[in-house]
């Protein structure tokens, strides 16, 4: 009864449409990298529009990421700040989020905060690479020099990598490719 | 999922799968704040959240295949020690930072194949959660093989500690490519990779690393087994006390 009233309401004052949707989520923050948004980030996969319901569709980055729920919060949060409350959030495994989705923009915005961003394919460089040495070059946000080395595979999130650079001898964070 | 052996089989492979991580992951997260240098303390802390995230998606739908209601968080929290189905190997002690990279060195030799074997499971959700999980495996594999180089061809100090980690955890290894009646059934219905395969892949990565770490495997030893059927080592009881105590106290507690 409720719903159906809200639903009516909206209606009413005219109800978004996907399109609106989808621009609102360029505005929800990624919780761990504020800079880049959830849709820069390339985890929504779909919305759609059953009735006046909407379902946001998501795929985790990472299975453990603890940043996948409070992003789901924070779309609810914010699409509701805009009086959209008929909202779902579902999850999609597969297929499995990769790099290559983060659009241009979220690359640039990654790469002027001082992260740099994934290099090349993850597709490819889903090889296993057991050399010990970083397969790729990686350009340092700071100075552009690519004469970096990796200090580990892991950073201060489980989707970044600890790199230094040699030239300006400023650690940093990569974006891992996967 | 129409025969029922066929299910109760997929049930108890999942599970198997499930608990392998979250009990790696239990052990490794001890690390947080202890790890010899913040780098490794960091690392550490990423691999048990991905192993407990990829838990997550294992035994959630391992609760699903027994459709009674219960959850991924009910399985880890409320599930006695003989019905946990996790191999030996990762429930044996931290001890020091050589056991535990060793130790993460074997597991994830078996773990990254095993899971790439995974990725073209006839099951389509075992399939999806393989697909995720390789993906982080495979960063935890490049990690511990560069390592276990770097300190078993290290000093005489940091060789001696890695080559005995390796004694110690040899003989945990042979369950983990070992097929029972459960793999054998997961393997004809294409649910699984025969484990033979892996067991090559594995053996292969194993043999290629040791001798650049030069490290030589123990011989003549006995393999020991228990842990995929339930039969578990005394180390189990302290992490599942510890990892439990918890939900144990306050039953249905909620945030």
């Amino acid at each position: 009864m409720t719903i159906a009233m809200v639903s009516a309401r909206q209606s009413a004052t005219g109800l978004p449409t996907v399109e609106d949707i989808w621009a609102w989520l360029a505005d929800v923050p990624d919780p761990e990298i504020p800079v880049i948004s959830v849709r820069d980030l390339g985890i929504v996969r779909a919305v759609d529009e059953n009735n006046g319901r909407f379902v946001v569709t998501v795929t985790p980055t990472y299975s453990g990421c603890p940043a996948t729920a409070v992003i789901a919060l924070d779309i609810q949060a914010a699409l509701r700040a805009r009086g959209c409350n008929n909202v779902e959030i579902k999850t999609r495994l597969s297929p499995a989020w990769t790099t290559d989705w983060i659009t241009a923009e979220g690359r640039a915005k990654l790469l002027s905060y001082g992260i740099a961003p994934p290099e090349g394919q993850a597709t490819c460089a889903g090889m296993l690479s057991l050399s010990g040495v970083a397969p790729q070059e990686i350009q340092c946000p700071r100075c552009q020099s690519t004469d970096t080395e990796r200090v580990s595979q892991f950073g201060s999130t489980p989707c970044k990598a600890s790199y230094r650079c040699r030239t300006c001898l400023e650690p940093f964070d990569y974006f891992k490719a996967i | 999922m129409g025969h029922p052996k066929t299910k109760s089989d997929l049930h108890h492979f999942v599970t198997r799968m499930g608990d392998n991580a979250l009990i790696l992951g239990q052990r490794v997260s001890a690390w947080c704040g202890h790890a010899p240098v913040l780098e490794e303390d960091i690392a550490l802390a990423n691999m048990a959240l991905d192993l407990i995230g990829q838990a997550t998606l294992w035994l959630g739908y391992a609760a699903e295949i027994e459709g009674e209601g219960r959850t991924a968080d009910d399985y880890a929290f409320l599930r006695d020690e003989r019905q946990f189905y996790n191999c030996l190997l990762v429930e044996t002690p931290n001890g020091n930072f050589g056991d535990t990279l060793m130790r993460h060195f074997l597991f994830d030799s078996w773990h990254y194949f095993m899971l790439k074997g995974l990725e073209s499971s006839t099951d389509l959700r075992v399939a999806e959660i393989a697909q995720k999980a390789s993906k982080e495996a495979r960063y935890h594999i490049e990690r511990s093989t560069d390592l276990v180089i770097r300190l078993g061809d290290g000093t005489p100090e940091s060789h001696a500690k890695m080559q005995a980690a390796l004694d110690r955890l040899w003989p945990f290894t042979g369950e983990l490519i070992t097929a029972d009646d459960i793999d054998n059934a997961m393997a004809e219905t294409g649910i699984a990779p025969d484990l033979k395969e892996v067991a090559g892949q594995f053996s292969d990565h194993v043999k290629r690393v040791l001798p650049e770490a030069k490290l030589m495997l123990p011989e003549g030893v006995y393999m020991r087994t228990g842990g995929k059927t339930g039969v578990h080592s005394e180390a189990m009881g302290y992490l599942l006390a510890e990892m439990q105590s918890v939900a144990r106290a306050h039953p249905g507690a909620t945030w």
